[in-house]
């Protein structure tokens, strides 16, 4: 099993018909996602090759709405410039799909604060993101930009604010054998849609999600609030990793979320609060696989 | 995005947020001008965008135009160091001379995303005029916490339990609900990422002022205002950061002397704390983004060699839709192009990573490759610190 995509997800893609949308929906296509519709304002009524794919043209439509009535559509992914995301989002959750996943990177903050009450106010809708690479579930579903071949299906879950590091847990874990049950990458933002903490309450559910990588980051409390959940209610292994122990105070390093404010998000806190709740945490990113095959052989 | 008091103070006035008289100063004969407009004693401020000001000589009395010149001379050009600067310190190029006013009592006011709940909150503080951090930790009951509903906004019953709160007399309750209603219409309409009145200061006379003022931008929301970008003092920034901004990179100078270049923020941290782990110490953070071109790694490889404190570079790549050929040719153009003398250590991971170590390789140049992270860091670390006492020969 896996968590949140599978098999049986019906994607629609926001933004299909720009440069980013038609390329990562092309890649999600080929990894052997049902990628079924795309949303365009404007272009409704057409249909949209993914050029240099074999698959049949993808229909647009003007409203995410027309998409599923039309499509069975139950996940959406968006690729619209970041003026325009917080209303993707909001058409998304109005349109009552079970998950929104916004790759869409440099959303105002005060447009997300919108976004987040609306998605609170409807309470139909899961985001993922904004600011973040997607999710995947391998061998099965991807929604999102990372690269698919480096992942293997397994049963260790993996959740992540960045893309990259992401992309090196991943690969540490595959290249030791050790397969994963979904990968999701939260996003950099300040204000995102799922937390550290809703992920590791969903994989803890999941039946076939055996370990628990959590890679954070400096700034906020999230991988507090995490730690204190895990502490609580999970009993398979957690392995974590923060990122940005040599990060100095006051500076936004990259993501928007990425920052020690008022002396508080620092990686030592969070590491402490990680450790405190049996969580195997390693100081050197390149240890995480190795950590997950050490609590995996236990 | 970051701008000086006097600037904020002029965002709130077009709210009505109340502000003492004043302007802002380049010389010392400016700041004497104003003196003389304001009559009676000024303060002179240095506008540097770090506070601390006060407790390191930055803000000063004047009871007089010709003193006011005269401090604004000393002010003008001194290395202003704070707790906030670091001890390298800020040059003063700006001041701001403002009215004197008859201080009652000093409260604090602020303004921020709070990341928990997905809001804004609004914060005030009977323990105004200090370190707000410092009251947070010690005594946080001291802060007075509201909550704005986005859908709302900020209500004037919010305001009231905010000035209530702070045992204000009845008679100047509305007079504070005006202020807070202005200065968080002042936050919601410029996109703020931070809003602070510190002091929110009471006069004897029975009027609150915008004593002291700071007010950061969403950087993702600069784009709905241009007229920000006027308000920009590259004075106030690295160089090298702001080289780096004009070509969409994501550049911190630090003080170690292993330079890295990385796709990603978080890896670019990892990469960072992986170095610290190895025996050394980071030069620099820089994030060439997900998608960047053969010139923008170019640029970035630029930027990162003047800095003359790297003596190795360690390049980490995971190739998502960066691919590994894409940085490989910028990596060996720009080491053509720059002569470069120095060792750099490639780890190379992910899409086309084949092709990528095939063009560095066949470039002649002499790249040490990194195997995983690990090794690429200790790597690095072992060339930066032999590298040291040849560069003391030279």
């Amino acid at each position: 099993m896996s968590i949140l995509v599978d098999r049986n997800s019906r994607v629609v893609v926001q933004g299909l018909t720009g440069k980013e949308g038609t390329f990562h929906a092309r890649t999600c296509m080929e990894y052997g996602t049902q990628i079924v519709a795309g949303v365009t304002p404007g272009k409704g009524g057409t249909s949209h090759s993914l050029d240099g794919s074999n698959h049949p043209p993808v229909p647009v439509f003007n409203t995410v709405a027309d998409a599923v009535r039309a499509t069975g559509a139950n996940v959406s992914v968006i690729f619209v410039p970041p003026p325009f995301a917080a209303d993707a989002i909001m058409e998304a959750v109005d349109a009552a799909l079970a998950l929104v996943v916004c790759i869409s990177e440099g959303i105002p903050t005060l447009d997300m604060v919108r976004a987040w009450r609306y998605l609170q106010e409807k309470k139909t809708t899961r985001l993922i993101g904004p600011n973040c690479p997607g999710i995947i579930s391998p061998g099965k579903c991807k929604v999102g930009i990372m690269p698919g071949h480096i992942h293997k299906e397994g049963n260790v879950g993996v959740v992540s604010r960045s893309g990259t590091l992401t992309y090196e847990a991943v690969d540490q874990l595959t290249r030791r054998g050790i397969g994963q049950s979904t990968c999701i990458g939260i996003g950099g933002d300040p204000i995102i849609g799922t937390t550290h903490l809703d992920a590791i309450r969903m994989f803890n559910q999941d039946p076939e999600t055996q370990a628990i990588v959590m890679i954070g980051e400096i700034g906020g409390t999230a991988e507090e609030e995490a730690a204190a959940y895990v502490k609580e209610h999970v009993k398979k292994p957690v392995i974590g990793f923060v990122a940005g122990q040599t990060a100095p105070p006051g500076r936004r390093m990259g993501h928007a979320g990425a920052i020690i404010a008022g002396g508080k998000g620092t990686a030592a806190e969070k590491m402490k609060a990680m450790h405190d709740a049996g969580i195997f945490v390693v100081e050197s990113p390149a240890e995480i696989g190795a950590m997950v095959e050490k609590t995996l052989r236990k | 995005m970051k701008i000086h008091e006097y600037q904020a103070k002029e965002i709130l006035a077009k709210y009505q947020v109340k502000i003492p008289r004043g302007r802002p100063a380049m010389t010392s004969e400016e700041a004497r001008k104003i003196a003389v407009e304001l009559g009676g004693p000024v303060v002179v401020k240095a506008q540097i965008h770090a506070g601390g000001r006060g407790k390191g000589g930055g803000v000063k009395l004047a009871r007089t135009p010709e003193e006011a010149g005269r401090l604004a001379g000393q002010m003008l050009g001194m290395k202003l160091v704070t707790h906030q600067t670091g001890p390298e310190g800020r040059i003063v190029q700006r001041l701001l001379v403002e009215e004197a006013l008859h201080i009652k009592k000093e409260y604090y006011l602020g303004i921020v995303i709070d990341r928990a709940a997905g809001k804004p909150v609004f914060m005030a503080s009977a323990a105004g005029g200090m370190e707000i951090e410092e009251v947070a930790a010690k005594s946080p009951e001291l802060i007075l916490k509201e909550w704005i509903d986005p859908g709302t906004g900020f209500q004037a019953y919010q305001a009231r339990k905010l000035a209530f709160g702070l045992e204000l007399a009845p008679e100047l309750v509305n007079k504070a609900v005006q202020f807070m209603t202005a200065l968080y219409q002042a936050f919601q309409s410029s996109d703020g990422s931070l809003a602070e009145i510190n002091p929110f200061l009471l006069t004897e006379e029975g009027d609150f002022y915008a004593l002291d003022a700071k007010i950061n931008f969403d950087d993702n929301a600069l784009f709905r205002h241009k007229e920000f970008a006027a308000l920009r003092d590259l004075n106030e920034e690295d160089p090298l950061e702001v080289d780096a901004s004009k070509y969409n990179l994501n550049y911190i100078k630090l003080d170690g002397n292993v330079g890295c270049m990385v796709n990603g923020a978080g890896l670019a941290m990892a990469t960072m704390d992986i170095i610290k782990y190895a025996g050394g110490m980071p030069a620099n953070f820089l994030d060439v983004g997900g998608g960047a071109s053969a010139e923008q790694v170019k640029n970035a490889f630029r930027i990162l060699m003047s800095d003359k404190n790297v003596k190795a570079v360690l390049i980490n790549i995971f190739g998502g839709i960066l691919r590994c050929d894409t940085l490989a040719t910028g990596v060996v153009e720009a080491a053509k192009e720059l002569a470069l003398s120095i060792p750099i250590v490639v780890r190379m991971e992910g899409t086309n990573v084949d092709r990528g170590r095939q063009i560095l390789k066949e470039s002649g140049l002499n790249f040490t490759v990194g195997l995983n992270m690990k090794d690429a860091a200790e790597k690095v670390v072992a060339l930066a610190s032999h590298a040291v006492p040849e560069a003391k020969v030279q």
